[in-house]
């Protein structure tokens, strides 16, 4: 490219703040590679390639079906909560009871199934019911104005008691007349995963398609303004509430129909922070206004490789515990330091 | 000209004016702290009403009140000879009033043209029609000419204040209100910016839109308007048509408010020395 066509493409406001290297104008790679840098999802998706890659080669029976089966196994549950933790993050609030929703689900669902109800109808009618977990969390937080953080521990562990209580913290079987039903809802190896995929485009479409996915991002990136415009800022938050415990209680039955047993140990607060880990590696930001169901899924995909990829070298998970915290670090900073550069105008401001 | 001459401002009894809006002894109190006390303000059909006042005075709390944002703690609003009731700013709205708030109540987060179809977006259930939107902001933009944008899918983020402002302004223009309540419209605005929109104003007048405008240099709007008001201590204390009246006059005015404080306020000091 000659000098003088550079020159005649530079806009005027990249004139200012350009020096050194950059200077010389875009030359075609790093304008790909600004494009690609644009999409928020663009450095997780590359670390998620990267890692797989590398084990790939290095691993032997990481690129096999078993393996494979594996990491899909274990992304999908973390994912379905994840989805209604961006929802909440996106819209400045935050969820710590969907570990004790996705403990009690599975018990209200053998409760439904148990007073005659067939299977599909006790799985619909509990995903539905525990909305309400969400509306007191929603309710609570907008009205009374308890932080979300203060008011999901309250309700989180008044869930946990619950669920603890009816079961009298006894695992039990999954009922014989829901087995049948049981592998579209977990049961075989990838039905979790595919649930967890399709939610998560879905959810993505809500977010970025429709007027609900909008009004989260307004009410999360500037409150006061999302109601001087005429929106009604508590409905969308709690909304957004009853949707994530839902999406919480339709983890934990498919997780105990994936494990073949209901279990008072499930869920709880380790399944919490996991999926917080692959929200915030997604590329989510705590601080509301942003967030990313595709980078959520990536995310997850990266934990998942991670996990798959450490076990399979014989790597002990005390020490995957150190990758997954830098790995949340890393992340955080380089999210930060990318949204800094977008709102400088470096990487351009325009989305798809 | 004395101040006490004004102090208190009745709603043309008579009824010889053409009113859309109607603001009858509007009060407003958050908790202990009073904002509006009495306000009586007219709006009349087609016209241009500047409403000045010192920081602090209440014109932003009267416009919210307006507007639908927050109701009165009491008084009557009328619109068209009717009184209303807007339990929401969507309500207002679809009555004929919007409004451009001193903040903006833009999205960082959101494209220009999100935030021009903000709660007003067009839809084909469940979707967002995204690229109708984006091609009518732009048409939008264009025709009032006071922007500089490259492209509407910027986010707001990245433009200056002047272009927010003109955002936030292209907005309500577009929403085929009657009323329009503009809060400081060109708080960020440069010389040229600025006189855009007081030129957008002029064509808005034009077609028959009636318009309160806010602006603490009341001299940079006092051109278009017809009428203003000065909001002093929670009540409306002058009304005078712009052609009876004049910048210097409106200083004056509200400088001799500040002066008389400070004496108040020195004479107190004084008086406290004496006394102990």
């Amino acid at each position: 490219m000659s000098e003088v066509s550079d020159t005649a493409e530079r806009s005027p406001d990249t004139v200012g703040g350009a020096n050194g290297p950059a200077a010389r104008g875009p030359s075609p790679l790093n304008r790909a590679a600004a494009v690609f840098l644009k999409q928020r999802e663009a450095s997780i998706l590359l670390i998620a390639v990267i890692l797989f890659i590398y084990f790939a080669v290095t691993t032997e029976k990481f690129f096999s079906h078993g393996s494979i089966v594996l990491i899909a196994q274990y992304m999908a549950p973390y994912t379905i909560i994840g989805i209604g933790l961006v929802l909440l993050m996106v819209c400045g609030e935050i969820d710590l009871s969907v570990g004790f929703v996705w403990l009690l689900a599975p018990y209200v669902m053998h409760f439904f199934v148990d007073s005659g109800l067939p299977t599909f109808l006790a799985i619909v009618i509990t995903v539905a019911l525990l909305s309400v977990i969400g509306f007191v969390n929603g309710f609570v937080t907008t009205v009374f104005g308890v932080p979300s953080l203060i008011t999901t521990l309250g309700t989180g562990y008044i869930v946990y008691g619950y669920a603890l209580t009816i079961s009298s913290a006894q695992q039990i079987n999954i009922p014989e007349e829901s087995l049948g039903l049981g592998r579209w809802f977990g049961a075989a190896p990838w039905s979790e995963f595919i649930w967890a995929t399709v939610l998560v485009l879905l959810f993505h479409i809500l977010l970025t398609r429709t007027r609900w996915g909008l009004y989260t991002v307004s009410v999360g990136g500037n409150l006061l303004g999302a109601r001087e415009a005429g929106i009604r800022v508590n409905r969308i938050k709690i909304g957004n509430f009853m949707m994530t415990s839902s999406l919480a209680a339709l983890a934990g039955i498919l997780e105990a129909f994936k494990n073949n047993i209901i279990d008072p140990s499930a869920g709880n607060l380790p399944v919490l922070l996991v999926a917080l880990a692959g929200v915030v590696i997604g590329g989510t930001a705590m601080q509301g206004g942003s967030g990313t169901m595709i980078g959520l899924w990536l995310g997850m995909l990266v934990l998942g490789v991670l996990q798959d990829g450490f076990n399979l070298r014989g790597i002990s998970s005390n020490k995957y515990q150190i990758i997954l915290g830098a790995a949340i670090l890393l992340a955080m900073i380089a999210n930060t330091y990318l949204t800094r550069l977008r709102s400088a105008g470096r990487l351009g401001g325009a989305r798809k | 000209m004395s101040l006490d001459e004004h102090s208190s401002v009745s709603l043309d009894p008579a009824g010889q004016h053409d009113d859309i809006l109607r603001c009858e002894h509007i009060a407003k109190r958050y908790g202990a702290v009073t904002a509006l006390v009495d306000v009586n303000l007219r709006l009349e059909r087609g016209e241009v009403l500047g409403l000045i006042g010192d920081n602090g005075a209440g014109k932003s709390t009267l416009l919210k009140t307006i507007c639908g944002f927050q109701p009165p703690t009491s008084g009557r609003i009328v619109l068209n000879g009717e009184e209303v009731h807007f339990s929401s700013v969507t309500q207002a709205r679809a009555a004929g009033i919007d409004i451009v708030y001193q903040d903006l109540a833009l999205v960082n987060q959101l494209t220009v043209y999100q935030n021009m179809f903000l709660n007003r977006e067009m839809v084909r259930w469940p979707l967002l029609r995204n690229r109708a939107m984006r091609k009518q902001a732009k048409e939008q933009l264009d025709s009032i000419g006071i922007s500089t944008l490259k492209s509407v899918d910027l986010e707001v983020a990245s433009l200056s204040g002047g272009q927010r402002q003109a955002i936030a302004v292209a907005r309500s223009v577009f929403s085929d209100a009657k009323v329009l309540l503009l809060d400081e419209p060109l708080a960020a605005m440069g010389v040229k910016e600025g006189a855009a929109i007081l030129d957008l104003v002029r064509d808005l007048k034009q077609q028959g839109i009636s318009i309160i405008i806010i602006a603490h240099n009341y001299g940079q709007v006092f051109p278009v308007c017809d009428r203003v008001n000065l909001l002093q201590g929670g009540k409306i204390t002058f009304d005078k048509y712009s052609r009876d009246t004049s910048v210097e006059e409106l200083t004056e005015i509200v400088v001799s408010e500040y002066r008389k404080a400070l004496a108040e306020r020195h004479r107190n000091a004084s008086g406290t020395i004496t006394g102990s």
